[in-house]
């Protein structure tokens, strides 16, 4: 049941937002993977994206601008029991966070990311985001954004991300089901999100989406382990665009990695005298 | 004559040459000689900033009672470069000696104070030049008076893990070594006894990843940087052991906010850093008060601003850490003074940053961080080591958890997710209760109150007091914090019988002002003084802020060298000369 994941905060988003279709997304995936809300942590940072797990019955951890990914990664370190779901926006994980970004992926840690992408700022009220197109005039660009788009698909492609994925706010039902996948991927997986923004951003409406996007797995032998299928589909803009998994591999996770698969869930772990003296006993052999 | 504390005997040795020549091996072995020998000492490094050339040095005092403070006179010089000698040569006793091979240096002229050993020709002989350095340790020994078996045995446990071949080669080197030194004695007077068992040698870092263990640290994130580095390289060695994760963080932004991270999560974690790195970290240092997550922070000094002298050593960072942060909120900082303080200030560090779920920041310097000795770890009584968390499954179901449930204390009850039924609510922004967004006028003061006022309260109530010594009727009271301990007391020891009492803080925030201002009652009409590693006389302004204590002056240093025995005997003598001062 996703009413079993709705918390009774009052929701403080504008009427008609696309935050609203990714906050019912991620409660019908909580719901198909019929976990307790106490073993769900929902991380964010700071933007509208971010309040989202506020609306969400599960463990919740909204830290700082731009460092929702080392959070995560730290909380999961923590325990790897917990199911982490990431909570960010274009600006938030892309601009703040952007080295967090990149090496969270080459990190690999077993976390969803769900990335609230509207091109633009929120919470600031309208300045431009590292997915604003090139051009694209507001009150602090008036000249237009100089600077070209950030394109996080292809960029975590390049970082060999096992799992990249597109999804729709207009579509709850096909984005529950991509973060579903997602959580079962093992490692770091990435769902960019279209959304529009219907105080800011005034091109890229829910309209203008609906009349481009198309569902990959609908394009006959789309395959998603191929790399180079996967940079074309995410480079596709205009026109059409793609969503669902555009690539999917499997590569060890940080957590089969550094040794954590094999133990306990490190919150288990108590202090131990005995852990003590063979780390004494280390030092000792050390240095004499 | 040499000033300095009174000794059964001592000696004061410097090896020196060029990044590269293997200088902290040599002077690691001589340690582990020492501790062998069953005597005491104090190790510590002068590296520059690179990792071939330039000159360091390894300086190790041997005696046989504890050594706190660094000399800036030695005994021995072992020049395994020309450089060497002109650098050095002027800190030589009267009747020290360098120890070299004139067939790589040529001294201008014949002294008998140089010890002409073949360092390469015999470590040639033995299959590689590299082996130069234990010709030297061996002559050392010998020269010393040092048994070949004791530091034989020393040999074997740096080289045995090398392979066969490479270990009997350096016996030979120390062996040859051995037969010129002993022809050429040092009459310093040491004699060996027998090593104790419960001491091990160990340096500041090192007692800060033990102390880290001791109280249960599962998680370490942090950045590389001098001198904190080898913090995270000593728990990453225990990592193999014991459960324990240790990751290399793309920056210290990252480093906190995992930590924090890990933390809400129920892990004991921290990370480590010097004074960029922490300038970095502190907006995460806000968001550990702000969550009210239990965060523990070590900043190994170094000079500053900006990269500064990136290998030396500084206590410029104290107004940082104390303030270090956007709003208000409760914090501890701890100064270690030596070693093992640095082990049980790190065991305290842990255990109130859990208690109070706030940060808590361990203050070192390179200093502290690279010096060396035999230590007793851990104490004898206990330490607190238990974790602060509500059990499994406390909640009954369907309770709503309030993580800032307002409580008397200020402190709420902390759940860790997924041990209870109910979820854990953690938020940046100000708070319910429950830990949503709230902008409520009166929620927002009571939170204020909880997360600053009401714990700082509490943590001034059991703020350590500062170590004190002949304070009762001293004629003049010194001030210190943090790796300065030794060398105050010490000098001002030495002083007698002119009493000078000696205050020091290993605690500095929150300030243990009421401590101070009774310590002070029993010198009264003393002048009390600072005596700080940095230009500002940071330590004085804060007695004065939090105290009202007016500090007469201060005696400050600041060229990235920590004060060495000699130097703050001449800088308080003209203290007391320029200020009137009489005795």
């Amino acid at each position: 049941m996703e009413s079993g994941f709705k918390s009774g905060d009052p929701i403080a988003w504008c009427p008609g937002c696309g935050d609203f279709g990714i906050l019912a997304a991620v409660q019908k995936a909580l719901a198909k993977l019929g976990k307790p809300p106490s073993e769900v942590l929902m991380v964010s940072g700071i933007g509208q994206a971010a309040k989202l797990p506020h609306y969400v019955k599960a463990n919740c951890f909204n830290g700082l601008h731009g460092r929702a990914l080392p959070a995560a990664t730290g909380a999961k370190i923590a325990n790897r029991a917990l199911t982490v779901i990431v909570t960010t926006g274009d600006g938030d994980c892309y601009g703040e966070g952007g080295n967090h970004f990149i090496h969270a992926i080459r990190r690999n840690p077993d976390i969803t990311v769900v990335v609230h992408d509207n091109q633009v700022y929120g919470l600031t009220k309208g300045q431009a985001s590292p997915t604003s197109e090139k051009g694209r005039v507001t009150k602090v660009q008036p000249r237009g954004v100089a600077m070209e788009p950030f394109r996080p698909l292809e960029v975590a492609l390049a970082l060999g991300c096992g799992f990249v994925a597109r999804g729709f706010s207009g579509d709850a039902e096909r984005l529950a089901d991509l973060i579903v996948q997602g959580v079962g991927h093992r490692g770091f997986s990435l769902i960019d999100v279209l959304q529009p923004c219907v105080s800011f951003n005034k091109v890229n409406t829910h309209a203008w989406y609906k009349e481009r996007v198309y569902a990959v797995e609908e394009e006959a032998g789309y395959a998603p382990a191929d790399l180079a299928s996967a940079f074309v589909k995410a480079r596709e803009w205009g026109e059409r665009i793609a969503l669902g998994v555009l690539y999917r591999s499997d590569r060890p996770s940080y957590e089969e990695f550094s040794g954590l698969s094999g133990l306990s869930p490190l919150v288990d772990y108590e202090a131990d005298p005995a852990e003590f003296e063979k780390c004494l006993q280390k030092i000792r052999l050390k240095n004499g | 004559m040499e000033k300095g504390p009174v000794m059964g005997f001592d000696v004061s040795i410097r090896i020196a040459g060029e990044a590269g020549q293997g200088i902290q091996t040599i002077g690691a072995l001589l340690c582990r000689i020492a501790r062998k020998s069953g005597w005491e000492f104090l190790a510590n490094q002068d590296y520059m900033s690179r990792v071939r050339g330039g000159n360091n040095s390894y300086t190790v005092i041997i005696g046989d009672r504890p050594v706190a403070s660094m000399h800036e006179r030695i005994d021995l010089l072992i020049a395994l470069d020309a450089e060497s000698i002109g650098l050095h040569q002027g800190a030589l006793k009267p009747l020290g000696r360098i120890i070299l091979d004139k067939e790589r240096i040529s001294p201008e002229k014949n002294d008998p104070l140089f010890v002409d050993v073949a360092f390469r020709k015999i470590a040639l002989g033995r299959g590689d030049a590299r082996f130069a350095g234990t010709v030297a340790l061996g002559a050392l020994s010998g020269m010393l008076g040092i048994g070949l078996e004791i530091a034989h045995s020393a040999v074997q446990e740096e080289f045995a893990s090398k392979g066969a071949a490479v270990f009997e080669a350096n016996s030979a080197c120390l062996r040859e070594g051995h037969d010129i030194g002993r022809g050429k004695p040092y009459d310093w007077g040491g004699v060996p006894s027998g090593p104790d068992p419960s001491k091990i040698i160990c340096d500041g870092n090192e007692a800060v990843a033990l102390g880290a263990v001791y109280a249960g640290c599962r998680f370490h994130s942090g950045y590389p940087m001098t001198p904190s580095t080898t913090i995270m390289e000593t728990l990453a060695a225990f990592s193999s052991e014991i459960p324990l994760i240790v990751e290399q963080a793309e920056d210290e932004i990252a480093a906190i906010n995992m930590a924090i991270g890990a933390s809400y999560t129920g892990l004991r974690a921290m990370t480590a850093t010097s004074g960029g790195g922490f300038a970095l970290m502190t907006e995460g240092i806000s968001l550990a008060a702000m969550l009210e997550t239990p965060l523990v922070i070590v900043n190994g000094q170094r000079p500053g601003p900006a990269t500064g002298l990136p290998t030396r050593t500084e206590q410029a960072d104290l107004d940082m850490v104390v303030h270090a942060g956007h709003g208000e909120f409760a914090r501890a900082v701890y100064a270690p003074g030596n070693i093992t303080e640095a082990f049980e200030l790190t065991i305290r560090a842990f255990d109130v940053a859990d208690r109070m779920q706030i940060p808590a920041i361990i203050l070192t310097d390179q200093y502290l961080a690279d010096m060396v000795a035999p230590v007793c770890l851990p104490p004898e009584k206990d330490l607190p080591r238990a974790r602060h968390v509500l059990p499994r499954g406390i909640s009954p179901d369907n309770a709503i958890y309030l993580r800032y449930k307002l409580t008397e204390t200020g402190i709420s009850p902390r759940a860790v997710p997924s041990w209870i039924s109910g979820v854990v609510y953690a938020d940046s922004d100000e708070h319910t209760e429950e830990g949503h967004i709230t902008e409520d006028g009166a929620l927002r003061t009571a939170m204020v109150e909880k997360r600053f006022l009401k714990k700082n309260a509490l943590l001034s109530a059991e703020a350590l007091p500062p170590r004190a010594k002949n304070v009762s009727g001293a004629q003049v009271v010194v001030c210190g914090f943090g790796s300065t301990l030794g060398v105050i007391e010490e000098v001002c020891e030495s002083m007698a019988p002119v009493k000078i009492g000696c205050i020091h803080f290993q605690q500095v925030w929150p300030f243990p002002a009421a401590d101070l201002a009774s310590l002070l009652k029993q010198a009264p009409g003393a002048p009390v003084i600072t005596v700080e590693n940095n230009a500002g006389g940071q330590l004085a302004k804060l007695i004065r802020r939090e105290t009202g204590i007016a500090i007469h002056g201060s005696v400050l240093k600041y060229d990235g060298r920590p004060f060495t025995f000699e130097d703050l005997s001449t800088r308080l003598g003209e203290y007391w000369r320029t200020h009137g001062i009489r005795f």
